[in-house]
């Protein structure tokens, strides 16, 4: 029982120290780079309960703020190979366990 | 009797009896006997139907029934009556157009005076249609690929948060030197904010060289390819192309008193600014103009005397020697940030007690000191060496009225001042000296109790002297008497004389042939010579001044382009192209001469001489 109990503690540690944005691999300059990410916090916690919605509002905000041809893919595991325009990628963690990753080309 | 002639005269019985015609619908002169060939049966027919009408006479009339068909429709197209929907319809459709064009009429008639209307249409030029067609480069891709699932994001996670805290500890351990480091750093970025300033600087720099360089393209194009054209017309004569004006706001009420051209840069060249009017005394003014940049000084250094003579190192062209108008001399380095002389003179390091009228760099000493000599009105010729950050003075000569006299009592002897001179530059002690009274002494460096030689050069002070640069026996001077002459200094009277009508301020040797000189003059001319060509007269005679009064004070020639800068009382600078007439090489004689170059030139400078000495030793 107690190890279970530390297990919950632990998954609760978890939960929370691993709650914030992490950025896995990007190429964009630091303002674009800053304003993305805040970006998919945004709908990641807006949409906490549905990914496509969270997608949807990125991929919609992203192709008024920079240009047209914007794709996001959010998910808790899946696997990719994309092509993007060169500083136009981030992939990124958050929340512990959502994968998000926006990237344009057109 | 009434009728006509050959009328038959008929009796009572003929006339009266009844003559029976019947009028037919036959044309009695219509052929009875047409025949037509026949297509469909391929034999001539007779036609039996003849066509049997007459036309008499036509006349078309002029006039049309009220009510008619006809009269309403012209009445339509005239616009008298106003139609009705069943008019246009029975206007048929050939009359459409009309009968709408009627319709936008009635809204705005328009009556065109038939008689002098008349329609013309024509067709402007299409301009000529051009297709271009562009491809940019497709923005650049990159493929990204990944595998994002539970696991690995817990361990992305997992060493990020060790990374940070092994940060934390870092940060612990540096907090105590962090308040140390904090001002460091405010040091730092003081540093680079600098760094970066002169970085823009130097950009701004090139910026303003290239703006300038536009603006004024048509001078560099001039500067570097345009040759007077005419001058192949003109038999010796040549002229002088204006190029760039040399001007700074805050010299503009200051003479130019000095110009000197850099040996290793040679765009570069220094200019002295100050006043030679001593009523007018007052602050002046070092600048440095590079060709490359006609707006604006490299360099400026504001002095608080005018300066009054200027000199840049041969070898060390960084190196600045100065003489001004207090009787100071100074030196001063272009590498040396600030406005201020590396070295000065103090009264108690022996400076001159009245104007510096000309310093000149000398070979390095024995100890590999830079030195320089200055010549001053206080009648001292001052050899200034270098020594660490001191200037060490040493007299070399006192002038006098009847000869030199160095350091010793100065009973009867009449102090003079000198206003110019000029080191050999083959023999290293030798040296010319002009005086205020217009003589000219050869001296030594180290015979300083006597003169060598002296000239009676001129009647007023002698403005320049000067070796000449290619044959070692020649120098040349000039002076506000109107004169320029040429010497062979072995003897004492002059090898050439020229009057030029105004008081001459300054006379230079050209670099590439020993026999041409320029001089300017008070009156704003610039004077060339060329003794190989005209013995008696200059060959290019040229007003370069923009206004009438404008006094011409100094002229130096590039060392290396064909180019000279004059100087003017305005402080401005004025730099001319020498036409193709005015550098003529010595003679076309290929292989012989322009190898041996000095030495052609001494052999030119030498026959012009002997032309002149030989019936004088002669006559002797």
């Amino acid at each position: 029982m107690a190890g279970t109990g530390e297990g919950k503690k632990e998954e609760a540690d978890y939960k929370r120290l691993h709650s914030f944005p992490l950025i896995r691999h990007t190429d964009m300059p630091e303002e674009m780079r800053v304003e993305t990410m805040e970006l998919c916090v945004t709908a990641c916690e807006k949409f906490a309960t549905n990914n496509e919605s969270a997608a949807k509002m990125i991929k919609e905000s992203m192709d008024k703020k920079f240009g047209s041809s914007w794709h996001v893919v959010i998910g808790e595991g899946f696997g990719f190979e994309v092509t993007h325009e060169v500083k136009n990628l981030l992939y990124m963690f958050f929340g512990g366990s959502l994968a998000v990753c926006v990237w344009k080309c057109s | 009797g009434n009728g006509p002639e050959d009328q038959p005269e008929l009796t009572e019985d003929e006339l009266n009896e009844e003559i029976t015609r019947i009028l037919t619908a036959n044309n009695p002169h219509a052929p009875q006997n047409i025949a037509r060939y026949s297509f469909k049966e391929r034999s001539y027919k007779p036609i039996s139907v003849v066509d049997q009408m007459a036309v008499l006479f036509v006349l078309e009339s002029s006039l049309l029934h009220e009510d008619s068909d006809e009269a309403r429709r012209l009445r339509v197209k005239q616009g008298l009556l106003k139609e009705d929907g069943g008019d246009v319809e029975e206007a048929g459709e050939e009359d459409r157009p009309d009968s709408s064009a009627s319709k936008a009429d009635k809204k705005e008639p328009k009556l065109t005076n038939q008689f002098n209307f008349s329609e013309r249409a024509s067709q402007t030029l299409n301009n000529p249609q051009m297709e271009r067609i562009c491809q940019t480069e497709p923005p650049p891709r990159n493929n990204f690929s990944a595998t994002a699932n539970q696991w690995e994001i817990y361990d992305a996670y997992f060493q990020e948060l060790q990374k940070q805290e092994k940060n934390k500890e870092k940060q612990k351990g540096t907090q105590a030197k962090k308040d140390n480091d904090k001002s460091k750093k405010k040091v730092v970025l003081t540093e680079t904010q600098t760094d970066d300033l002169s970085k823009v600087s130097d950009a701004s720099k090139i910026f303003e060289r290239m703006v300038n360089q536009n603006t004024l393209d048509d001078i560099a194009q001039d500067f570097k390819y345009f040759e007077d054209a005419s001058d192949e017309f003109r038999d010796q004569e040549g002229t002088l192309l204006p190029l760039w004006k040399f001007q700074f706001d805050k010299s503009r009420r200051l003479t130019v008193t000095a110009l000197c051209w850099n040996n290793k840069y040679q765009d570069l060249f220094a200019v002295g600014m100050g006043s030679y009017d001593f009523r007018r005394q007052g602050q002046g003014m070092l600048l440095f103009y590079s060709m490359k940049n006609s707006a604006y000084p490299e360099y400026i250094y504001p002095t608080t005397s005018g300066v009054q003579c200027l000199d840049i190192h041969q070898q060390h062209s960084h190196l600045v020697a100065v003489g001004f108008y207090d009787g100071c001399v100074a030196v001063y380095s272009l590498k040396q940030e600030g406005q201020e002389p590396v070295y000065k003179s103090t009264a108690k390091t022996g400076k001159h007690t009245d104007p510096v009228w000309q310093v000149c760099w000398q070979n390095d000493d024995m100890d590999n000191n830079h030195n320089f000599y200055s010549v001053s009105s206080d009648s001292r010729v001052v050899c200034w060496t270098l020594v660490k950050n001191e200037l060490i003075f040493t007299d070399t000569i006192r002038l006098s009225v009847n000869g030199a006299l160095s350091n010793g009592p100065e009973g009867g002897h009449l102090p003079t001042g000198g206003t110019s001179f000029d080191f050999h530059n083959q023999i290293d002690y030798l040296f010319l000296v002009g005086t205020e009274k217009g003589k000219i002494h050869k001296c030594s460096k180290t015979y300083s109790s006597r003169f060598l030689e002296t000239y009676d050069a001129h009647t007023m002070a002698v403005d320049a002297v000067k070796w000449n640069p290619f044959h070692p026996k020649v120098f040349i001077s000039c002076s506000f008497d109107w004169t320029v002459k040429i010497w062979d200094h072995t003897i004492n009277t002059p090898m050439f004389t020229f009057d030029l009508n105004a008081a001459v301020g300054d006379v230079a040797w050209s670099p590439y042939s020993s026999t041409v000189f320029a001089a300017v003059t008070t009156d704003g001319k610039v004077h060339v010579f060329d003794l190989s060509i005209n013995k008696y007269e200059a060959i290019c005679q040229q007003s370069v001044v923009a206004k009438k009064k404008t006094k011409l004070t100094h002229i130096e020639f590039n060392p290396i382009y064909p180019i000279i800068i004059v100087g003017d009382d305005r402080g401005c600078v004025t730099s001319l192209k020498l036409s193709p007439n005015l550098r003529k090489k010595p003679k076309s004689k290929k292989g012989q001469e322009l190898p041996k170059g000095p030495e052609a030139e001494v052999a030119k400078m030498e026959k012009l001489l002997s032309l002149l000495r030989e019936p004088e030793q002669s006559a002797v």
